[in-house]
């Protein structure tokens, strides 16, 4: 994993039927970087983490991996390549945890299953990236929600690929498990240099945590590049169509947005 | 971040394959005793030693034709036929739960039985056939409803949910058309067509497990093909594709699998109802998350199919009831049972 593979999309336009929701959209994903996708609901930015995941095909443009169009490549060599985790992937009854982080060796085992050591090891790695070693063979309906999505992500780490695409992995999760989701993502991108990219609702989290942060409207990118450097009051009303006050996140220095609405806004200067 | 040893996870992993191979050992000795069982148990007292002499005849050459006619032409056909039609039956039923993860879209209920059944109840009163050509007839009409339901649930790709409801429809409408016919019957053609309904392995002829079995040789290579793309199809589309899965070729493949198993067998013995549906269900529970437990549904499938059709024969003196009566009676107690638990844990399965 010490090669960096480059993820990127060139003109690309996805929709559904004749609904068009990304349009003609460039997008170069850095490398061995953490990349958050931002902006209101609706704005397409799952649409285009599934487009660059190759889970829709563009209806015009492409998504290239490695400089091939991605859509065109073999699914299963994609897989080695690229882990996603879809926004609501399903747990089959009764699985457990061991079983259901195997599944991310998929890509990696012939067509009769033959589990070799190097899929433990995946699998035992995956699991210890997470913390979830010690629930190994615990039923996952079991588990808490902040658990089960650590199941998934380490499912996704056992494919063992360069580059991991999450769509909205914190939701649904109380704000320490979002953080503890966000810090094991960094600790991806900063101890095994993996390029990840991630669709993130909470705008502070993703302020604090993105090494480079894009801002969707409408399918198109309003604005990309090092959260302090592009995080600007003009940008928040622009995306989310909501003023607000820019401060420095005491903990991390980074940009903290705190909305403005039409209560409690005593302190505020039109 | 921790770090754990890799020999702890190959001994979880191996814990879980050998609880998937003590099951499918328990259900296999259990299909033994089943099938001796049936070999013994009749009107007409042959003893164990008989039986095994019988059986070996052709190759040892010790014969007494009558015993060799109950045993080799009466009993070993029908015991066949129930094992292959169970575990075809099995087969197909968890192969559409898993699918369309639902323990309700087994093919008896999403209307391919329905299919099967319309096709050979029109066979039968309006073109007047018998025999082999009503079964011939009830397979086309289970390819083709099943075939009906994907192109109608087709919607840039198929989701279980509309197959399920499309199919629900289906088997609503299919059942309307054999009412219809019905009423258009004489009463002698609704009798014989109510007996291929209730399906039975009373007519159980040696050429009808032979077919069966050319079948299940010719299926059961591309189901071994597809069943492991069902590692991701589980989890979900999205997470199927991420995993590098054709996600509509197997999906298709699988279903032509599971379609085709539920037809040749509801061609052979009659749309014998639940056992497609209780089979997976059952397997799941012994499995106890060990595994899919594909291979075991199936064997579960035989098991239930052979018990039910012991129960029919040998349950009430001096008379015969036909096996879907039994199935039927099992398959209903089971719902409500299913119904019941899946009440209180909140989710169904």
């Amino acid at each position: 994993m010490t090669q960096n593979h480059q993820l990127m999309a060139a003109g690309l336009h996805l929709g559904y039927a004749d609904r068009e929701i990304v349009s003609d959209l460039n997008l170069n994903v850095p490398a061995g970087k953490l990349t958050v996708i931002v902006g209101a609901n609706a704005c397409g930015k799952s649409t285009l983490l599934r487009g660059l995941a190759r889970l829709l095909t563009p209806t015009k443009g492409a998504a290239y991996l490695d400089g091939k169009p991605i859509h065109q490549m073999p699914t299963r060599e994609v897989a080695t390549l690229l882990g996603v985790l879809p926004q609501s992937p399903i747990a089959p009854d009764a699985i457990t945890v061991a079983d259901l982080v195997g599944r991310g060796r998929y890509p990696h085992q012939g067509w009769f299953r033959r589990w070799t050591p190097e899929d433990d090891a995946a699998v035992a790695e995956a699991l210890g990236a997470t913390d979830m070693g010690e629930l190994a063979d615990r039923p996952v309906d079991e588990l808490s929600g902040g658990q089960r999505q650590r199941v998934w992500i380490a499912m996704a780490l056992a494919q063992q690929t360069d580059l991991l695409l999450l769509d909205e992995p914190t939701t649904f999760l109380d704000i320490n498990h979002q953080v503890e989701v966000l810090d094991l993502l960094t600790d991806l991108v900063k101890e095994r240099g993996r390029t990840v990219v991630v669709v993130l609702h909470d705008l502070n989290l993703a302020c604090r945590y993105a090494d480079h942060i894009v801002a969707m409207k409408s399918g198109k990118i309003v604005t990309e590049g090092r959260p302090v450097d592009v995080m600007t009051e003009a940008v928040v009303r622009e995306v989310f169509g909501m003023t607000s006050r820019i401060v420095v996140d005491p903990i991390s220095d980074t940009p903290m947005i705190v909305p403005i609405g039409r209560h409690h806004v005593e302190k505020a200067v039109a | 971040m921790t770090a754990i040893d890799t020999s702890y996870i190959a001994g979880v992993r191996r814990q879980r394959e050998s609880k998937s191979r003590r099951v499918t050992l328990g259900l296999v000795l259990a299909l033994v005793l089943a099938s001796a069982a049936a070999l013994t148990l009749g009107d007409f007292p042959v003893p164990p030693e008989e039986i095994i002499r019988s059986l070996f005849s052709p190759l040892t050459g010790l014969t007494n034709k009558g015993v060799d006619f109950i045993v080799l032409q009466v009993r070993v056909p029908r015991l066949f036929l129930a094992l292959l039609s169970g575990a075809a039956f099995g087969l197909s039923g968890i192969i559409f739960q898993t699918l369309l993860r639902n323990p309700l879209a087994s093919p008896d209920i999403i209307g391919i039985a329905h299919g099967a059944s319309a096709a050979a109840v029109f066979c039968i009163i309006v073109l007047g056939w018998t025999g082999l050509a009503v079964s011939l007839g009830a397979f086309a009409g289970a390819l083709l409803t099943a075939f009906a339901i994907y192109i109608l649930a087709w919607r840039n790709g198929v989701t279980a949910y509309r197959v399920v409801l499309i199919g629900i429809g289906a088997a609503a409408m299919l059942s309307a058309v054999i009412s219809y016919l019905f009423t258009r019957a004489r009463l002698f053609e609704v009798q014989q067509a109510m007996a291929w309904l209730v399906g039975s392995l009373n007519a159980a002829r040696p050429g009808d497990s032979i077919v069966l079995a050319a079948m299940l040789v010719v299926t059961l290579p591309l189901l071994i093909i597809l069943v492991r793309g069902l590692d991701g199809l589980e989890l979900g589309d999205d997470t199927a594709h991420a995993l590098g899965t054709r996600v509509e070729q197997t999906r298709l493949g699988l279903m032509i699998a599971g379609v085709a198993l539920a037809a040749f067998a509801t061609a052979a013995v009659g749309p014998v109802g639940f056992v497609a549906f209780v089979s997976g269900p059952i397997a799941r529970r012994l499995m106890g998350g060990a595994g899919r437990g594909i291979p075991q549904a199936g064997l579960v499938g035989a098991l239930v199919m052979l018990v039910s059709d012991l129960l029919a024969q040998h349950a009430l003196p001096n008379m015969q009831l036909p096996t879907g009566v039994v199935t039927g009676g099992f398959g209903a107690v089971f719902l409500l049972w299913l119904l019941v638990v899946s009440g209180r844990s909140g989710r169904v399965n």
